[in-house]
């Protein structure tokens, strides 16, 4: 596979199946990735993990409940950021509205899978291991870029159109945080033309780490 | 002046459509509750998803750009057209410098990725890639640049976002997502160049139908 191909996963799998290639729908999420690692570079390939978090409930409910998980791990980093990372000016607000937003969507997710009869997941238990708010934004950089990419990763695999159309509205406000909070670090607010999508364990176990 | 009053014309159609306010009004006034009350429906066969019931759109998309996911693609083909002739303009204007310059180049090249992967993707599925249009755009000052960059962006946002639910393939999809929230990323980034707020809609981006977003773009395409 060619750096090119890496950095343009969905471009990468045209070129696949234009080749001719019969890949199963698993494949070609795999190859997400896969690129999706090589292009971040914050997640390794490794063996999937076996803790799951939300992964004993499978369908549409699954997804809400794998979903809840990360909006909890947001909305739990962003309340605490509000004192832990002394920040003031344009970041204050942004933080505050970041938390506001979590927050609607821990709410709007949990009814969502009542309403379809499911139990929603406990929320876990976090740490954060930062100080400042160099650490915070560096943090906030890595949570809102990989919530895209597990909303990315997911919602292909939801079954009901409700829900889905949910979930990109969700995915949507996910990607224009990671924005601004690149724009804080200095960064390029998209640095692929393609956001990479990650699997439910990839995602995990790049979470998995400030899950007590 | 020309240039502002189509700028505002197509930013109060972005910000405010009948559609949008319709879909907020399926939840009693907040798009939080109108996820709820979309997701609520436990009869997905009678009911229109919220999204496509702000699209409303399926059948515009089927009589100018074809039957199922190849005429989505082309939709969204346009519009990524759209966006590439727009971004090289206002490189070429001299309106723009140093990071801002940057960010522009970035983006415009980013917008001509997605032409060339949906174009890929179009011709996959058997289809035939629609023509780039003619555009032409209003280029007068920084600022109403910016102004129309980020109504461009938070419309092709919520153009792929109202068309999510109706696609059937699910490599399509998976593609389509993947260019949905690289534009909110776009958007986000315009929203926090102009003082904006990056998420206009809260905490639920609200998608746009078809006939609203082309609509939306109508002034600029000459041909």
């Amino acid at each position: 596979m060619t750096n090119q191909e890496l950095a343009q996963p969905e471009l990468a799998d045209v070129h696949i199946d234009a080749d001719g290639g019969d890949l199963s729908r698993s494949e070609v999420i795999l190859k997400g990735a896969l690129a999706a690692g090589a292009v971040y570079g914050a997640m390794s390939v490794a063996p999937f993990v076996s803790r799951a978090l939300a992964m004993s409930e499978g369908g549409d409910v699954g997804i809400l409940n794998f979903a809840l998980t990360l909006e909890y791990l947001e909305s739990t980093f962003y309340k605490e950021a509000k004192t832990r990372a002394k920040a003031s000016g344009d970041l204050k607000s942004l933080i505050d509205l970041v938390a506001r937003d979590e927050d609607e969507h821990v709410g709007a997710l949990t009814e969502t899978i009542k309403k379809l009869g499911g139990k929603p997941v406990a929320e876990p238990k976090f740490d954060f291991p930062y100080s400042g708010t160099a650490g915070f934004l560096k943090l906030a950089q890595t949570f809102e870029d990989t919530g895209v990419s597990a909303y990315n990763g997911a919602a292909p695999q939801i079954k009901s159109k409700e829900v889905l159309g949910a979930a990109g509205s969700i995915v949507q406000v996910e990607a224009r945080h990671a924005a601004a909070i690149r724009l804080q670090n200095k960064q390029e607010p998209s640095p692929e033309a393609f956001d990479p999508s990650l699997d439910e364990a990839m995602v995990l176990k790049a979470v998995e780490p400030f899950i007590q | 002046m020309a240039v502002r009053k189509e700028a505002n014309a197509l930013s109060r159609v972005a910000k405010d459509p009948v559609s949008r306010r319709k879909f907020i009004a399926l939840g009693g006034g907040s798009a939080a509750a109108a996820f709820l009350v979309a997701c609520g429906s436990d009869d997905s066969s009678t009911t229109t998803t919220a999204a496509s019931a702000a699209a409303g759109g399926d059948a515009v998309v089927e009589e100018k750009f074809g039957k199922g996911d190849v005429g989505i693609l082309n939709y969204a083909l346009t519009l990524e057209y759209l966006e590439t002739a727009f971004y090289a303009d206002v490189v070429k204007s001299g309106l723009f410098k140093g990071s801002d310059l940057a960010t522009i180049r970035k983006f415009g090249s980013e917008e001509a990725e997605h032409v060339a992967a949906l174009t890929g993707f179009v011709k996959k599925l058997g289809g035939k890639p629609a023509p780039k249009p003619k555009t032409e755009f209003p280029l007068k000052s920084a600022k109403s640049v910016l102004e129309l960059a980020a109504t461009v962006e938070n419309l092709g946002a919520a153009a792929y976002l109202g068309q999510a639910a109706s696609i059937k393939s699910a490599e399509v999809l998976a593609a389509a997502l993947s260019i949905h929230s690289v534009e909110g990323r776009h958007a986000a980034a315009l929203n926090t160049l102009l003082g904006e707020s990056i998420t206009p809609d809260g905490a639920f981006a609200v998608p746009a139908g078809a006939p609203e977003v082309l609509k939306s773009v109508e002034p600029f395409i000459v041909s």
